[in-house]
């Protein structure tokens, strides 16, 4: 069968066993969350009887669990996450799509450095193995790993932003890519890393191999022998790891957007928490997994690219 | 076995960056264990007459005040004590979990193998970190909780390893022989399997123990672990990052603390582990 046909047919597959997958979340999620002891709208001093009535009718939660679910749900196949208990006036939609280009420009910026950096620093320590540069790449990468992006993030801004007065420490203007540099760098260093370490230990293997000696041997220069032969198949632990790097991405942009203070939507998702806003968690989770399983998909996709053994009609 | 870890040992004495985090790490310990001896000043004890006060070695408080009062040098080894505590617990359930749980799937095989794979395939898929949260929501913040779900979180890597390790001695004559004098499944695999998967198991434990205390000061730096008026790394970090520019001390006392232990962690697992697996170099 032409592979290109196939590739497409096992997207449209896999995309359609990701809607019950999804539904099964927001499923969970919902009752789960109505499960739990407390409401959005217990506060310090207790609300009148009539007042906190009146609140719960406003917002639907007097109506039997499944009522609630059928709204949500119907609500939610038009787009509509509901309104937020805690942001009065403003629809989860409207908080979310507000964040969202934020958070998405951030992390798209930090994923694409990690993965052109993260190849070409691994490339450049496996040529140097066991020399200088390896051994300083290396280490590189073991400040990067082990360090966590909420120390990372904060010992920048005190270096570069109050005793250098280089950069912006927190902030955030539309468009000013200054405001985002040091964010970014904190975000992207442990997933570069991680490329890194992947790379080095691929690309030293797949040099070991017959094939890349035939190259070198029949003459060809090492740059074309390793972009046209070692490189593909070098990359292929990258792309098994891009789902965890976009997931390590995320669960940092959580911390580094507040300490930042980057309008994204990483902070809805622990002031939801705390405050027990129980839509706006709901349209976090909905979003932060269906990311993730599209992600997981074009992975799936971009291995069966890279790595022509792989078959994707069974 | 005794040859080998000799062996071992002469080539993790020879890593020069391994050795250095060993001793790093022993003497963070060590600090931690006597801190309350050598600091006259509590970790909750407030001293409104230095309140945010710069370190100074001549002064009662070496490392400085918070904005409390409180001693920054007891604070910080209260979160270092917290830290290294819940990464060994924690690292110690997610073994015995891993260590049982992919024994069983290992030596078990065929169908119960492949399901108990996919669940372990599904689990870490999600970003646990979420669930964490979540389950914040529902039940409130509670620090066995927090426990739970991060040893919920460590096991699953182990489980993988233990059954890979149990995948290869599964056909060995020892099995076999246990096999063939009548014993039952559950005892071949807590006595023949088990002690034999042990010892490259537990050199990926070393390395869990740095991951779990990164997430458990996640977790406090975003107001969801420790709460006041204990103190863990992650909460002083996030106090810290607050009052960087008046008083950078705050942030660089804890930050510096766990990066320190972090990166020592990270080195000495690493050196451990290619000290005991020598094809890798």
């Amino acid at each position: 069968m032409d592979r290109l046909a196939a590739m497409r047919r096992y997207f449209l597959t896999r995309l359609a066993g990701a809607v019950p997958t999804l539904f099964i979340i927001v499923t969970l999620a919902f009752f789960l969350i109505r499960a739990a002891p407390g409401g959005p709208f217990d506060q310090e001093q207790t609300l009148p009887v009539e007042v906190m009535a009146n609140l719960q009718k406003a917002y639907g939660l007097d109506q039997p669990v499944w009522t609630q679910y059928g709204h949500y749900v119907g609500a939610l196949l038009h787009g509509d996450f509901g309104p937020s208990f805690r942001y009065k006036d403003f629809s989860v939609t409207e908080l979310i799509g507000q964040g969202l280009p934020v958070t998405f420009e951030l992390g798209s910026i930090a994923l694409a450095s990690a993965l052109i950096l993260g190849v070409l620093i691994g490339i450049f320590a496996a040529l140097r193995h066991n020399r200088a540069g390896d051994y300083a790449a290396m280490s590189l990468a073991v400040v990067g790993v082990a360090i966590p992006s909420f120390v990372v993030l904060p010992f920048l801004g005190l270096l570069f932003g109050i005793y250098l007065h280089w950069l912006p420490v927190a902030g955030w203007e539309p468009a000013s890519i200054r405001h985002l540099i040091l964010p970014v760098v904190a975000l992207a260093l442990p997933p570069l890393a991680v490329i890194a370490r992947l790379v080095r230990a691929s690309m030293l293997e797949v040099l070991r191999s017959h094939y890349i000696r035939t190259a070198i041997a029949k003459g060809l220069p090492l740059r074309t022998v390793i972009l046209r032969h070692a490189l593909r198949p070098a990359l292929l632990p990258v792309a098994s790891y891009l789902a965890p790097a976009v997931a390590s991405i995320m669960t940092g942009s959580l911390v580094v957007e507040s300490i930042a203070g980057l309008p994204g939507i990483g902070r809805y998702m622990v002031q939801g928490a705390l405050n027990r806003d129980y839509t706006l968690v709901m349209g976090m989770v909905i979003i932060y997994s269906a990311l993730l399983i599209v992600m997981g998909l074009l992975v799936d996709l971009l291995y069966a690219w890279l790595d022509p053994r792989v078959r994707l009609d069974s | 076995m005794s040859a080998l870890l000799g062996d071992a040992a002469r080539r993790l004495r020879s890593n020069p960056a391994a050795l250095c985090a060993m001793f790093f790490i022993l003497g963070m310990v060590v600090l931690t264990l006597l801190g309350p001896w050598l600091n006259p000043n509590g970790s909750d004890s407030l001293d409104w007459l230095h309140v945010a006060s710069r370190p100074a070695l001549q002064s009662a408080h070496w490392f400085g005040t918070d904005r409390l009062g409180r001693d920054l040098f007891a604070r910080t080894l209260e979160g270092t004590r917290v830290s290294l505590a819940v990464g060994l617990v924690a690292s110690a359930v997610s073994l015995i979990v891993g260590i049982g749980y992919g024994a069983a799937a290992g030596y078990i095989g065929g169908r119960t193998d492949h399901a108990m794979m996919r669940i372990i395939e599904i689990l870490s898929g999600l970003p646990l970190i979420f669930f964490v949260i979540f389950l914040t929501v529902i039940f409130g913040r509670n620090e066995y909780l927090l426990f739970l779900s991060i040893g919920a979180v460590g096991w699953l890597t182990m489980a993988r390893i233990v059954r890979g390790q149990t995948l290869s001695i599964r056909h060995r004559e020892f099995i076999e022989a246990a096999v063939a004098s009548g014993a039952g499944t559950a005892r071949i695999i807590c006595r023949h399997v088990i002690p034999n998967v042990i010892g490259p198991v537990v050199v990926y434990a070393t390395l869990t123990v740095p991951q779990i205390i990164m997430l458990e000061s996640f977790l406090s730096f975003l107001g969801l672990g420790i709460q006041e008026p204990h103190a863990s790394l992650g909460t002083l970090i996030a106090e810290g990052a607050g009052e960087m520019e008046a008083a950078p001390w705050m942030l660089l006392v804890p930050g510096g603390f766990l990066a320190v232990l972090l990166l020592s962690l990270n080195v000495f697992g690493d050196g451990l582990r290619d000290a005991l697996d020598a094809e890798e170099r």
